[in-house]
């Protein structure tokens, strides 16, 4: 049975009235557990967790001390093709949009990668957009070929593929997988993707699954906050990543809550974003945190760097630094399109540095390709 | 003196390099806690920056451990184990196999599997393992050099949950035993010694402590104690008192 059936007899109704009932009494007896359920997790989710957040946020920090210790690591997004023929609305590079489209060859691939390299960090993430045509998975292959001599670890944030074919990007030294649901809600799903391959929403969400499948050690996880109501998005991405966990025991488990960034473009305008306030994100964190203690937990640029430094000490494994969301943003074309718009511009060294000053360990490098 | 793969040493206190705010702790540490063993992902060791190469905060004449921290299978520990090597690590090997990320329990199995490779290849094996006396067995047939059963998951600062299990191997197996993980406190640090264990290892409670330099003082220190209680042999523990003789007193009337 896959992700897809098993969220499918959920009751958003039901699982909203048992959020709404919480009492703060009940969050601090979960708070004093040593495990929480999904009946838990939920509540931790609920306004009551909110009234009791410094319990939980000191809980939360106990138990990222306890499994990951004072230690973050570093990683950079490498945006190789912008061309897709999707049309998110959120999405700059919506098929609609009238961008400079690019797509780096083998040769720019490389200058990229050594960019990066020479900032110290060993740990990147491959980022395209959705076009089999400009980007099939023999590109994916080819830009893999240039990249994994150059780091200790390279992820793929690429559009959802058939198991046969993560077979063959690991075969070919990818490491793991990174792919966000964006939201679990189908209908909000629907509407937000108005039209391409992503409108599957079936397909993007058992890929983590096939990922797994076909041999990735580490599967990453994500909504984008401000789609839906965030309190069922995020109970849907601790059931994805529980049901991951219980089926794949020994894949490294990361989860992200980027939060929507206005952008510019008409289509953007049709839909109203939910608000996420920086308490709700940080409740999410903890709740996550509480529910999934071994899960890595990942804050992008998209939070500012004031913002970062605060979670730091709650229990945050992995942070972007250095970050260039355009292609070729690195070496070869730096004043391309954004896919959206960072808060935190600092440099590598400048995140090594916030790190430092809260007491943590910046690690650039936590694996290699054995 | 607990002598392993050859090496003399004086303390039974081994220590780790994770988890740390900072990796210029890692000397201050080993200078509080005389710690001789000092264990190290592989995973981590960056030769690429001198800054952030942990190997540069080791002093000279501590014994490194990498450990295969990552390795699912046998075959990848015996890369990790290869990659060290060829690193400069030397030629011990911490054996972690875990392919539950959970509880990072070991896998036995294929920890028993990797010794051997490993042992054949030269290396000084030390297991990591759940402590169950077959597989202790197994292990010390396969070639390792020391068990290291663990006392609670990694992390988990929950104590000698496996008391039982631990007891029967210290009495079972001849090679030296190391109790791995779980270790919260100092007292349980040398309850572990006073149980007879040869050594233990600490990481996350003294990388995480407040002020680890101390932690680490202070657990060198329980280690120490609980190690000469040991070798006095503790004094009977008494259900209760021994004043009167209820079934056998009328003998002496």
């Amino acid at each position: 049975m896959s992700f897809y059936k098993t969220i499918r007899i959920l009751d958003d109704r039901y699982l909203l009235d048992m959020v709404e009932s919480t009492t703060t009494w009940e969050i601090e007896a979960l708070v004093n557990q040593k495990k929480i359920d999904e009946k838990g997790f939920l509540k931790l989710l609920s306004p009551a967790g909110s009234r009791s957040l410094e319990k939980m946020a000191q809980k939360s920090r106990k138990e990222s001390l306890n499994h990951f210790g004072k230690a973050i690591l570093l990683y950079s997004p490498i945006y190789i093709s912008n061309y897709c023929v999707n049309r998110c609305i959120y999405c700059n590079f919506n098929h609609e949009n009238n961008i400079d489209r690019k797509i780096l060859d083998k040769e720019e691939i490389r200058k990229e990668g050594e960019a990066v390299r020479e900032t110290g960090v060993q740990h990147i993430l491959i980022l395209t957009g959705e076009s089999r045509t400009h980007t099939p998975v023999s590109y994916i292959e080819d830009a893999l070929d240039v990249l994994v001599p150059i780091f200790s670890s390279v992820v793929l944030e690429v559009y959802p593929l058939k198991e046969d074919e993560y077979r063959r990007l690991i075969k070919a030294g990818a490491d793991g997988v990174t792919i966000y649901q964006e939201t679990y809600d189908e209908t909000v799903y629907d509407k937000v993707h108005l039209a391409g391959p992503k409108k599957d929403y079936a397909f993007r969400l058992d890929a983590p699954e096939r990922s797994l499948k076909a041999g990735a050690r580490t599967i990453s996880l994500g909504v984008l906050l401000g789609l839906a109501d965030w309190r069922l998005d995020l109970f849907k991405l601790g059931l994805h990543a529980k049901y991951l966990s219980d089926r794949y025991p020994d894949a490294e488990i990361g989860l992200s809550l980027p939060r929507i960034k206005k952008i510019g473009t008409s289509e953007t305008a049709r839909v109203d974003y939910q608000s996420v306030s920086d308490r709700d994100f940080v409740q999410m964190m903890c709740a996550l945190r509480l529910f999934l203690p071994f899960c890595t937990i990942n804050i992008s640029t998209r939070e500012s760097s004031d913002f970062r430094e605060k979670l730091i000490p709650i229990g945050i494994n992995k942070m972007s630094g250095g970050v260039s969301t355009e292609v070729g943003g690195y070496a070869t074309n730096k004043n391309g399109c954004n896919q959206f718009e960072i808060s935190d511009h600092s440099s590598v060294e400048d995140v090594m540095a916030m790190i430092e000053k809260a007491g943590y360990q910046p690690i650039m490098k936590d694996w290699m390709t054995l | 003196m607990l002598e392993i793969g050859g090496v003399k040493l004086k303390s039974r206190l081994l220590t780790g390099t994770g988890k740390y705010a900072s990796n210029e702790l890692i000397p201050k540490v080993l200078e509080s806690t005389g710690s001789q063993v000092i264990t190290m992902a592989v995973r981590r060791v960056d030769l690429s920056r001198p800054m952030q190469n942990l190997l540069n905060y080791i002093p000279k004449g501590i014994q490194l451990l990498p450990n295969t921290s990552g390795a699912k299978t046998a075959d990848e520990a015996a890369r990790i184990a290869r990659l060290a090597r060829a690193m400069g690590c030397g030629n011990w090997i911490k054996i972690e196999v875990i392919r539950d990320n959970k509880y990072l329990l070991p896998d036995n199995i294929e920890t028993i599997r990797a010794t051997r490779i490993l042992a054949k290849e030269g290396f000084v094996v030390l297991p990591y393992m759940s402590p169950d006396l077959m597989a202790a067995k197994a292990l010390v047939d396969a070639g390792a050099a020391t068990v290291m059963p663990l006392g609670s998951p990694i992390g988990s600062n929950r104590g000698i949950r496996t008391e039982e299990l631990i007891r029967i191997i210290i009495d079972q197996i001849n090679i030296p035993v190391i109790v791995d993980a779980g270790i919260g406190t100092p007292s349980e640090a040398a309850f572990a010694m006073e149980m007879g264990a040869d050594a233990v290892l600490v990481n996350t409670a003294i990388a995480t402590a407040e002020d680890p330099v101390k932690m680490g003082r202070a657990f060198s220190l329980a280690v120490e104690a609980g190690r000469m209680a040991y070798e006095v042999g503790a004094g009977r523990i008494l259900v209760q008192g021994e004043a009167s003789s209820p079934l056998t007193g009328f003998l002496e009337a």
